[in-house]
């Protein structure tokens, strides 16, 4: 091993045989044997505490601590029962004791005395924070009233009281701003609903987390025979050892030990397909739609269509199949892909061979096998609808096994993300809130910019026809989406840094983010494995489960609970009662439980919970629309037609009535659209598209400053050989990566495993600029190369993948 | 005398290193050591098809390794002192931190890099296999930890049914140390020697 002789070499240049002997002299006055502490005879000493990882992957799996004197010592995860179904922490839960005792943990309440984003606080007493945050927020509703006050997308905490003790406190005080999608599915989740179902009155409704849209990949393991990913890459988003990277494994293992196939389709050669790189076919970032079109163009050609499932379940696949307002105008799906739409070209393979960087005859064979396979499994991740064109790509997919009749059937998908699992055994804390206006999440830079101009038609407001004022103050708990995972964090900074425009702003974390330089107050809480924490088993694991325990140690400093400051909070409006209906946190826990109960027979006792700490059973495979394929007039989808609508009339009005930019669009149909800093938008300045990832070193930001994780999966771009020689970008060197929105600073993978022309940046890493100097990005956090846009019909954060840039050697 | 033995299962690996973090908690370690790492060793090229597009070669699998135990173990035959000694027991090699002296002759001499000197303990410092969890009849804590079920222990009879012994790149040859490792390759492994690849993520193991 080449390395492995280099490491040898470098060892005896730096210390020496002889260095090393007086190193040792010292070390022999150490300790011995440093696995002491782990000795067997010691063992009756310790505690063990459950608790689980609460961070937004979905996994939510399970820690066992072995706690001492009140310390904890180390994790074991889940160890029960049958270790095929166990909740096994990945790598960051593994680290989590780091997390827990780490050197910049949040220890007191602080007030900024710089300027936001400046990062520079003084402490103060709980007394006074209090005291601040009830003035700023009576002034605020005072003043603008609720529809000023927005709790900010933040997803660093999923416990039972994790996030919902502030919705409750707020909701109390007057309500605030909803928040509209996520960060996660923005596009998906608001285009779906026209093609699948929004009304529930009429049908079947479409909800990106659930067993109903999808099928689980549990089906996929019995029945498939063909899995298609695309941008799905569920050994980096789902890692835990009952999430979707586990299901996978069994998934590959049955489909090609029955002589099946598996067709990853990503930018990257991605860890799922590491060591099976023959499953792996590289495509331009921002470019499926173009090669779902071309498929479904070899489907008609060859003549593998289902016609007959096309005219029973279908809107706008043909003529035949058109709306009457939509009839006669050459706007089918049909007519786009064969070349009779309004840009009367064909999407042949050799048409999409230019977009999307794949040989024609590459995606013929492709299309051959989808068109043979007796139960296609197609399944898309969520990174390909976070660009520009998002809106369009995530429909593009399903049109695959759409054209194929395949769906709703054993072994199949809809092309939407694996399935989530269908039940939650606890619910969260309850909360009230009385306003219904809700806005799109990534639109709170806006909002807060001129909140008071934004409508329903021109920034996608719901639940009332406009947003009615400026965001004046923003609620962030557990979260890091003011700047680092919001985008564009050069222009959000300017936005955020203007007191005149949001008036307060409070966070709440553990450690100091770069969101949390912004806060003018900054609330340090405890972590949950220093509290009796609960939650159900997450959203990216396909079974239901329970954990309860906890603390394994107490918090330090003067953290808290989130609850029982909120709970002081409601106290200085006279709303104790309210707030708390006479429970602590911990009876709200036993309450929530119990409740659980009530409804699901097989829970344990709550004695029986707080003595075993976990309860898990598995669930049924799943397959998504079964019941509309099943008996598609008794349970028709909740869409105007009841059918799936391929052309949507509603979407084709809207893009008719909403005010839209000028390069803005909002398609009727699952066209291709290059998107903005999508293809063909690269230039002599910024030659290159960049991409995002998710990388194992963090969940989102989560985790990001933890040394052991950043030194065992480093935060590095990815660039392709063909990129890098010719500007002499050598594996390792520090880079400059320049976008129009920022630079960032990176370290350069060159490797193989990207397609050329794109480079990619795991997002999450954190944000380190000098926002009153060069503004240039030391922590290579992604965000600073976004431009903030959002998309057309959704409004959402389609540019976090849909990037052009330059790279150079820093 | 029962010699332990690791199995890995390298079609499963997908990288995330959990194993690695896992250990570094049980044994308290911090950025700079490790005791298991994991090497992604990855090759192949790309062609130019001339008309926009692209074919590749490009390939991609993870090792995951700690210290194996080997039958001939090259650290302990360099061992000035004996400090780096084969349990008669359990064939679990490991360090006496009373009689190590520094010298980091173990570290120059073994082939999978497992042992190092922690300049701070002045001692070499390595993986032991979880040898008191072993002895209470556990895991390794890394072997535990795998999401993807790609790690397994126990004895040698055990795990080399379940795999060959470990001879794929960018490992050296078995025959050099004999380890205690066996491994289910993925369908790219490549033979140990073999230059079609390497490891690109060096600074991840040092």
């Amino acid at each position: 091993m080449p390395d492995m002789s280099l490491n040898r070499r470098t060892f005896i240049k730096a210390s020496g045989a002889l260095a090393a002997l007086v190193a040792a002299g010292g070390g022999l006055a150490q300790t011995s044997n440093e696995f002491v502490a782990h000795a067997a005879e010691e063992a009756a000493e310790e505690t063990i505490a459950w608790s689980q990882c609460n961070v937004n992957c979905g996994g939510n799996c399970i820690f066992q601590w072995h706690s001492k004197d009140g310390k904890i010592q180390y994790m074991e995860t889940d160890n029960i029962g049958d270790a095929d179904f166990q909740a096994r922490a990945c790598l960051r839960g593994r680290s989590m004791r780091k997390w827990i005792n780490h050197p910049d943990r949040l220890l007191y309440p602080m007030k900024r005395v710089g300027k936001r984003g400046e990062g520079k606080f003084e402490r103060i007493s709980w007394d006074e924070a209090i005291q601040t945050i009830h003035d700023k927020l009576e002034h605020i509703y005072g003043t603008y009233g609720p529809e000023s006050v927005f709790i900010n997308y933040a997803t660093g905490m999923y416990s039972t009281t994790g996030r919902n003790p502030s919705k409750r406190l707020l909701g109390l005080l007057g309500g605030f701003v909803n928040q509209g999608a996520d960060y996660s599915t923005h596009m998906l989740q608001v285009v779906m609903p026209y093609m699948f179902g929004s009304d529930k009155k009429k049908g079947s409704v479409f909800s990106p987390y659930d067993n109903v849209n999808a099928s689980s990949f549990s089906e996929a393991e019995a029945h498939s025979d063909l899995v298609v990913l695309f941008g799905n890459s569920p050994a980096e988003t789902r890692m835990g050892g009952a999430n979707a990277t586990w299901d996978f494994a069994r998934v590959r293992e049955a489909v090609t030990g029955r002589g099946g196939k598996i067709v990853n389709i990503d930018y990257r050669l991605n860890e799922t397909s590491s060591g099976h790189v023959n499953e792996w076919l590289p495509i331009r970032t921002g470019t499926d739609a173009a090669l779902a079109s071309a498929l479904v163009h070899e489907f008609i050609v060859d003549g593998k269509t289902d016609e007959a499932f096309l005219r029973e379940y279908t809107v706008g696949w043909d003529e035949d199949t058109m709306p009457e307002s939509a009839k006669g105008k050459n706007l089918s799906y049909k007519a786009y892909i064969m070349g009779e739409g309004e840009d009367k070209t064909e999407k042949t393979p050799e048409w999409a061979a230019q977009i999307t960087q794949i040989p024609a005859d590459k995606i013929r064979e492709l299309a051959r096998d989808l068109e043979n396979a007796q139960a296609p499994f197609v399944a898309q991740g969520w990174g390909s609808q976070r660009h520009t064109n998002g809106e369009q790509t995530t429909r593009a997919f399903c049109m695959i096994p759409i054209a194929l009749g395949k769906i709703g059937l054993p072994g199949t998908n809809t092309g939407q993300r694996e399935a989530e699992p269908p039940t939650y055994l606890v619910s969260q804390l309850p909360f009230k809130n009385p306003i219904k206006t809700t806005l799109p999440v990534y639109e709170f830079v806006n909002a807060i910019d001129h909140g008071h101009e934004m409508t329903a038609t021109n920034a996608g407001i719901t639940g009332a026809d406009k947003l009615g004022s400026d965001i004046k103050c923003l609620w962030n708990y557990a979260g890091n989406c003011l700047t680092n995972q919001h985008g564009d964090i050069n222009y959000t900074h300017d936005i955020l840094a203007d007191e005149s425009k949001c008036e307060f702003i409070l966070v709440w974390d553990t450690v100091m983010t770069d969101s949390a330089k912004y806060a003018d107050i900054l609330l340090p809480d405890a972590m949950r494995s220093e509290q009796l924490n609960m939650q159900t088993q997450g959203y990216s694991e396909y079974y239901t489960g329970v954990t309860v325990g906890g603390p394994a140690q107490q918090a330090p400093g003067e953290c808290r609970s989130s609850y029982d400051v909120c709970a002081d909070i409601a106290d200085s409006f006279g709303l104790k009662d309210a707030f708390t209906e006479g429970r602590t946190q911990e009876e709200w826990i036993q309450y929530l439980y119990e409740q659980g109960m009530a409804k699901d027979k097989d829970m344990p006792s709550w004695e029986q919970i707080k003595a075993q700490g976990v309860y898990k059973r598995k669930c049924e495979p799943a397959i998504g629309l079964k019941d509309f394929r099943d008996d598609p007039k008794g349970k028709p989808l909740g869409t105007p037609s009841g059918k799936i609508e391929i052309y949507s009339e509603t979407l084709a009005n809207l893009n008719d009535t909403w005010e839209l930019e000028k390069d803005e669009k909002i398609f009727a149909l699952p066209e291709f659209d290059p998107g903005f800093q999508g293809y063909g938008s690269v230039t002599d300045e910024y030659p290159l598209y960049c991409s995002g990832f998710h990388h194992k070193s963090r969940t989102h930001s989560s985790f990001g400053f933890i040394e052991e994780l950043q030194q065992a999966a480093r935060q590095q771009v990815w660039i392709n050989p063909a990129d890098a020689t010719p500007r002499h970008i050598e594996n390792g060197d520090m880079c400059s990566v320049k976008s129009p929105a920022g630079e960032i600073r990176i370290e350069a993978r060159v490797t193989n495993r990207i397609i050329p022309g794109t480079i990619g940046i795991p997002q999450g890493a954190w944000h380190d600029a000098d926002m009153n100097g060069d503004k240039v990005d030391h922590g290579g956090c992604i965000n600073t190369l976004t431009t903030y846009k959002p998309t057309p019909l959704a409004k959402g954060n389609g540019p976090s993948d849909s990037i052009i840039a330059q790279i150079a050697k820093a | 005398m029962t010699q332990y033995a690791f199995y890995f299962d390298n079609s499963r690996c997908t990288g995330c290193k959990t194993c690695e973090l896992a250990c570094k908690d049980y044994k308290d370690l911090d950025q700079n050591t490790a005791y298991r790492k994991v090497f992604d060793y990855e090759g192949g090229s790309w062609e130019d098809k001339g008309d926009g597009t692209y074919e590749t070669t490009a390939f991609v699998y993870h090792v995951s390794m700690s210290c194996n135990h080997c039958d001939d173990p090259a650290c302990t035959k360099v061992c000035p002192t004996a400090a780096m000694h084969k349990d008669p027991e359990t064939g679990l090699v490991s360090v006496d931190a009373d009689k190590c002296i520094g010298c980091g002759y173990c570290h120059m001499a073994c082939p999978y890099n497992a042992p190092k000197v922690d300049r701070v303990l002045g001692h070499s410092v390595k993986c032991d296999g979880c040898a008191e969890r072993v002895a209470a009849g556990k895991n390794p804590i890394c072997v535990d930890s795998c999401p993807l079920r790609a790690l397994d222990f126990g004895t040698v009879e055990e795990m080399s049914a379940k795999g060959e012994r470990a001879n794929i790149a960018p490992l050296p040859e078995s025959s050099y140390t004999h380890p205690n490792l066996y491994i289910k390759p993925c369908d790219e492994a490549r033979p140990a020697g073999s230059a079609d690849g390497s490891v690109i993520n060096v600074k991840e193991v040092m």
